[in-house]
């Protein structure tokens, strides 16, 4: 018989006992050690018929593929950029997964991508030694030219983007901005009323734990909007 | 006739202790552990990249301890900033007590830093860094297997007692001084070192006492994890 010794969305803290018994399976960030299941991070409790998994709730961003992220170029090589990631890792991009343009070998890649500059870029491949292969041959995907980047925690990215992207959809809606969220937590702000978009992105992160969080946000930028 | 404790404890009493985790905005976590007078502020950086760089190991991220006492921290005279042959092997130790739980195979070639500041001490400065940095560890969100509680034990004058102050180890006669600290679930022992002379059986006797006392710490140390979300979420 199994024995759930949490409830759904509790806190829970490393090491602490989830669940005896082997009818319940361990999800992520839990570990089983003989019939019972233990946590392993710091977060909240989700259970899903039988399976109990911890939702972080601090940590820094881990590398997955087909994530689009937001980074920076720290290096130029002989075919390709080293960017910043924001990460233990940095990540490379070559020139063929940079631009359908032809590049002549020996091109001065500066041209198109400088050092410090702020590309979108998707993850196209992760290494187990967390190498990592970026892309920007898709759409929506460019070099950032204008605009502000500000940072917030990666484990609060989901909900500034909302259930289906409500709120991000909302906050470019009420403020006119153009906004493109990184998934290792850098965002792309662009429009006339950059101060209050990042203001409300800020709220959301310090605020992500409450309940009806968009309708909040809503009413709070109407007023922002019509003073 | 048997001693008794200056601060009017039983010899089970630890000092009153308090834990808050994120205190520092700028670290990936961060916690401050304070036991009686002694005051432990840590902050964890990391997983970052590892300079110098033939530290790094490529099968899994790298733990490094940053233990360092403040000018006037202590009762007696001015301790020199920076490191010293004690702060040295007291970050040693710590990093040995914690890697044993902490699990950092999904960051290779990376490293988590600890970093450790004691603005105030009054003995038991490795136990309370060593709570503290295991609250910080969590709230950083580093995938851990269990949690280290840490006390020190102690026999003074032929009585075995929990959580010496300076006074108590500065007794004049026969003192041992036993930082312990153990994983909170199998109450393993991932730290144990000693000063002065102890009989075997009152050593039994300490650890023994051990698991109780850390049982104590790891409340606190819970308290102050369940708290920072708590609060957050009653903004």
């Amino acid at each position: 018989m199994t024995s759930l010794k949490v409830e759904n969305r509790h806190v829970v803290i490393p090491g602490e006992l989830l669940a005896e018994g082997m009818d319940t399976l361990p999800g992520d960030n839990t570990y089983r050690e003989d019939d019972k299941i233990y946590s392993k991070v710091l977060g909240l409790v989700s259970l899903s018929g039988r399976v109990v998994r911890i939702t972080p709730l601090s940590g820094s961003y881990v590398p997955k593929v087909d994530d689009k992220i937001i980074c920076r170029v720290i290096d130029i090589a002989m075919s390709g950029w080293r960017f910043n990631t924001g990460t233990a890792w940095t990540a490379m991009l070559n020139v063929k997964d940079a631009t359908n343009r032809f590049i002549k070998r020996e091109a001065d890649l500066s041209q198109i991508l400088a050092i410090d500059d702020y590309v979108v870029a998707k993850i196209s491949k992760v290494t187990s030694q967390m190498l990592i292969d970026l892309s920007l041959r898709e759409p929506g995907l460019q070099k950032i030219e204008g605009g502000r980047i500000i940072q917030i925690n990666s484990q609060k990215v989901p909900r500034v983007i909302g259930k289906k992207g409500s709120m991000i959809s909302m906050i470019k809606d009420k403020t006119g901005c153009n906004i493109t969220v990184g998934q290792n937590g850098a965002i792309w702000i662009n429009g006339k009323n950059e101060n209050l978009a990042e203001k409300a992105i800020k709220t959301i992160e310090a605020r992500s734990h409450e309940e009806g969080l968009t309708e909040k946000m809503e009413k709070f930028l109407q007023t922002e909007v019509s003073s | 006739m048997a001693y008794t404790r200056t601060d009017g404890r039983q010899v089970t009493d630890l000092r009153p202790m308090e834990a808050k985790a994120g205190v520092i905005p700028n670290a990936s976590g961060s916690a401050v552990f304070i036991a009686g007078k002694t005051k432990a502020i840590v902050a964890v950086h990391g997983p970052r990249e590892v300079y110098p760089r033939f530290l790094s190991n490529p099968k899994r991220g790298i733990l490094r301890c940053f233990y360092t006492m403040m000018p006037f921290s202590g009762s007696g005279e001015r301790i020199r900033p920076g490191t010293s042959r004690r702060a040295q092997e007291i970050s040693m130790v710590m990093q040995k007590a914690l890697e044993p739980v902490v699990d950092l195979s999904a960051f290779p070639n990376s490293t988590v830093d600890v970093f450790i500041e004691l603005p105030q001490t009054d003995a038991g400065t490795r136990c309370a860094a060593i709570s503290a940095a295991c609250i910080a560890l969590a709230d950083a969100g580093i995938p851990m297997k269990d949690m280290i509680s840490s006390v020190a034990m102690g026999e003074v004058d032929g009585t075995v007692m929990a959580d010496l102050t300076y006074n108590e180890e500065a007794f004049d006669g026969v003192v041992s001084d036993i930082p312990i600290a153990m994983k909170q679930n199998t109450k393993e022992i991932t730290l144990l070192q000693m000063d002065g002379e102890i009989t075997k059986e009152a050593l039994m006797e300490a650890l023994e006492m051990a698991k109780s006392a850390t049982d104590k710490v790891y409340e606190v140390q819970k308290k102050a994890l369940k708290d920072r979300f708590q609060k957050e979420s009653a903004q």
